[in-house]
């Protein structure tokens, strides 16, 4: 079985975000980590691997920092490492760009499964689907819980208002959502033995792609929410606070 | 020529769903900015009767793909009716609800016609150079880029519910195109086995325009209780922090912030969160916040519009008595 995992290095949720002189986001003094999300969709490759044999490979696409997130699943439990890095990737939000390496890097490790997270808390712009049609395969996004028996698994999803269970034949894409499971924490053993494994970069050229491949959309501007103040306490007991709220949303807000 | 503007028609029993009718008010806007014409496509098994609907609601054209193949979502028989039409009708935008359905089918779609999508869009404003720019939030609302699409047409979003407001429906009659359902071989890669719905009576957290949420504050599940009954009052659904998701109170599902879902309702009112910076992320672009915490330096206060300092179990019921009152 072989079990790709895409990780992506995202900020650190603390992360405030700041708009550098060159208009763009500022990266310089951001703790990176892996993706939350994609913790859950490392833990599943490692446990498909406990129970079904094989190899997990994890793949990134990014700046050369994000061989640290690659170094984490090693450390989690991953055989071996892929990263995807070329500066014509490096507009971050190049989703179309990037769903074409991924797909291409990911193609090449003819994976029986690929899992990705749910979402990435930065850009969330749906890789998983995108690198589905790509290769032509299906995808289970929102994934909560996943059994493979033989070349067919079989997933449970979130939707809107419930949930449905999908059976799908393998090679095929699932990104998981959080519920899936509890992802482990690397050991120290876990640390040392990942320095150790293989961890490759390829450019786009590498892959056969065009360098000066671009994206279909592109971004022309960067800007942060209007800030929000705080507004008015209002005081009193909690009865005579209450019907002063209730008064103060249906007259002054509108809201109810 | 590409021409048109397209808006994908979501529905649920039976319904058109909330967000595709704020999605056909403003793409009936934009199609008078552009002097272009507005089309719904509604895709299921019996859902002739949603036509005349979307035209209420400024269709000028609705396609309709009615067929057994297409009584539930999948991922594979909506991507190959929606690309086919698509490629055959040549629009120029098309936009769909950012909800479950919307993100599964908008990258899988826009990959095969060979586009981007944008996700989860905030802001589509008509661009003379670019047809439309769009808005849309990342980091969870902590920045926003303007995106647009030079060449690439149509130009695919899905947007954000409560982004636009829902216009009043008119009487209006509109185009009914039937569309012929073929699904490619190789798009029944998933079979559905099992639909499980967990209809809670209320709107879906997402879309709902009032929330009332619950943090570690609430002390424990059963407490959440104070809160639906405030939430029934109000026509609210119930969200909750991590915290109250970590201790098991609620189901992750409802969990509001960078790593639950992100909302942007009317009103929201948080009783007992401390306004964490990955809660604040996931609703800070509410129009209304009403913060209630015993803790007068909670960080919720800097953000919220009205705040009541105090003990959240007094509060609470006697908002809803206030609420019932103002319904009675
Ligand atoms: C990677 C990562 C991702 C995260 N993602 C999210 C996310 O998506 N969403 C999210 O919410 N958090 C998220 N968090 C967690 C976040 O940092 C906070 O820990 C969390 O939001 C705190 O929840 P809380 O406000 O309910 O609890 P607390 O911070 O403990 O606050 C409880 C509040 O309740 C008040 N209170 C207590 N009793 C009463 C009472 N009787 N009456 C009135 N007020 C009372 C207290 O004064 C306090 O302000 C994330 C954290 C990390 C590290
Ligand atoms: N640059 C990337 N490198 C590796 N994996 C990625 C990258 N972008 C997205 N992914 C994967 O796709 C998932 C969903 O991301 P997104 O579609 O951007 O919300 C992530 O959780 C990752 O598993």
């Amino acid at each position: 079985m072989n079990i790709v995992v895409l990780v992506k290095q995202v900020f650190d949720t603390e992360a405030k975000i700041v708009i550098g002189a060159d208009g763009r986001i500022d990266d310089s003094n951001v703790t990176m980590v892996m993706n939350p999300y994609d913790e859950n969709a490392t833990e599943e490759a490692l446990l498909l691997k406990e129970r079904l044999g094989g190899e997990v490979i994890a793949v990134a696409a990014g700046t050369p920092k994000a061989q640290e997130t690659l170094r984490t699943a090693l450390a989690m439990g991953a055989d071996r490492a892929v990263l995807v890095s070329d500066p014509a990737l490096q507009s971050v939000s190049d989703d179309y760009a990037a769903a074409q390496a991924l797909a291409k890097a990911v193609s090449e490790l003819k994976p029986d499964i690929i899992l990705t997270g749910r979402v990435a808390i930065d850009y969330g712009s749906k890789i998983a689907g995108r690198v589905a049609e790509i290769l032509g395969i299906p995808q289970v996004n929102t994934v909560t819980r996943l059994e493979v028996n033989g070349d067919k698994a079989v997933a449970a999803r979130e939707i809107d208002g419930g949930s449905e269970v999908i059976e799908v034949t393998l090679p095929a894409v699932f990104s998981a959502q959080k519920s899936l499971n509890n992802p482990r924490y690397p050991t120290v053993a876990g640390i040392m033995k990942a320095k150790k494994k293989e961890l490759k970069t390829l450019t786009l050229a590498d892959l056969g792609l065009d360098a000066t491949m671009s994206g279909k959309m592109q971004i022309v501007g960067y800007s942060l929410p209007a800030g929000r103040k705080g507004g008015r306490v209002i005081p009193g007991e909690p009865g005579q606070a209450a019907a002063e709220l209730a008064k103060l949303l249906r007259s002054e807000a509108k809201v109810i | 020529m590409a021409k048109g503007i397209w808006v994908f028609v979501e529905q649920s029993n039976g319904n058109i769903r909330k967000v595709s009718l704020e999605l056909l008010s403003q793409g009936r806007k934009l199609a008078d900015e552009k002097g272009e014409e507005l089309a719904a496509v509604i895709m299921g098994q019996n859902i002739s009767a949603l036509a005349g609907e979307a035209a209420k609601y400024g269709a000028d054209k609705v396609y309709v793909a009615d067929d057994e193949k297409l009584a539930s979502y999948s991922t594979g028989a909506y991507t190959s009716v929606f690309a086919k039409l698509i490629r055959e009708n040549e629009p120029n935008l098309v936009l769909l609800g950012n909800t479950a359905v919307g993100k599964d089918l908008a990258p899988r779609v826009a990959t095969r016609v060979g586009v981007d999508a944008a996700i989860d869009c905030v802001g589509i404003e008509a661009d003379a150079a670019n047809y439309v720019n769009l808005t849309r939030p990342i980091y969870a609302g902590k920045a926003l880029i303007k995106v647009v699409s030079p060449e690439a047409r149509p130009v695919m979003a899905t947007v954000r519910p409560n982004t636009f407001p829902v216009a009043e429906p008119v009487s209006k009659e509109a185009a009914v195109v039937n569309v012929p359902v073929a699904v490619d071989p190789a798009d029944l890669g998933a079979i559905l086995k099992e639909l499980i719905s967990q209809a809670t009576g209320r709107p879906e957290l997402t879309e709902a325009n009032i929330i009332v949420s619950g943090g570690r504050g609430m002390k424990g599940p059963e407490d959440f209780v104070i809160l639906e009954e405030l939430a029934d009052c109000l026509g609210a659904s119930v969200g909750a922090s991590r915290a109250a998701v970590d201790a098991g109170w609620r189901e992750h599902k409802y969990q509001v912030g960078q790593t639950g879902k992100t909302v942007s309702p009317v009103l929201y009112i948080a009783c007992g969160i401390s306004g964490a910076i990955q809660h604040l992320a996931g609703m800070g672009s509410s129009k209304v916040i009403v913060a209630i915490n015993k803790d007068p330096e909670a960080n919720i206060f800097q953000v919220a519009d009205y705040g009541i300092v105090g003990d959240l179990f007094q509060v609470v019921p006697a908002l809803t008595a206030e609420c019932k009152k103002l319904q009675a």
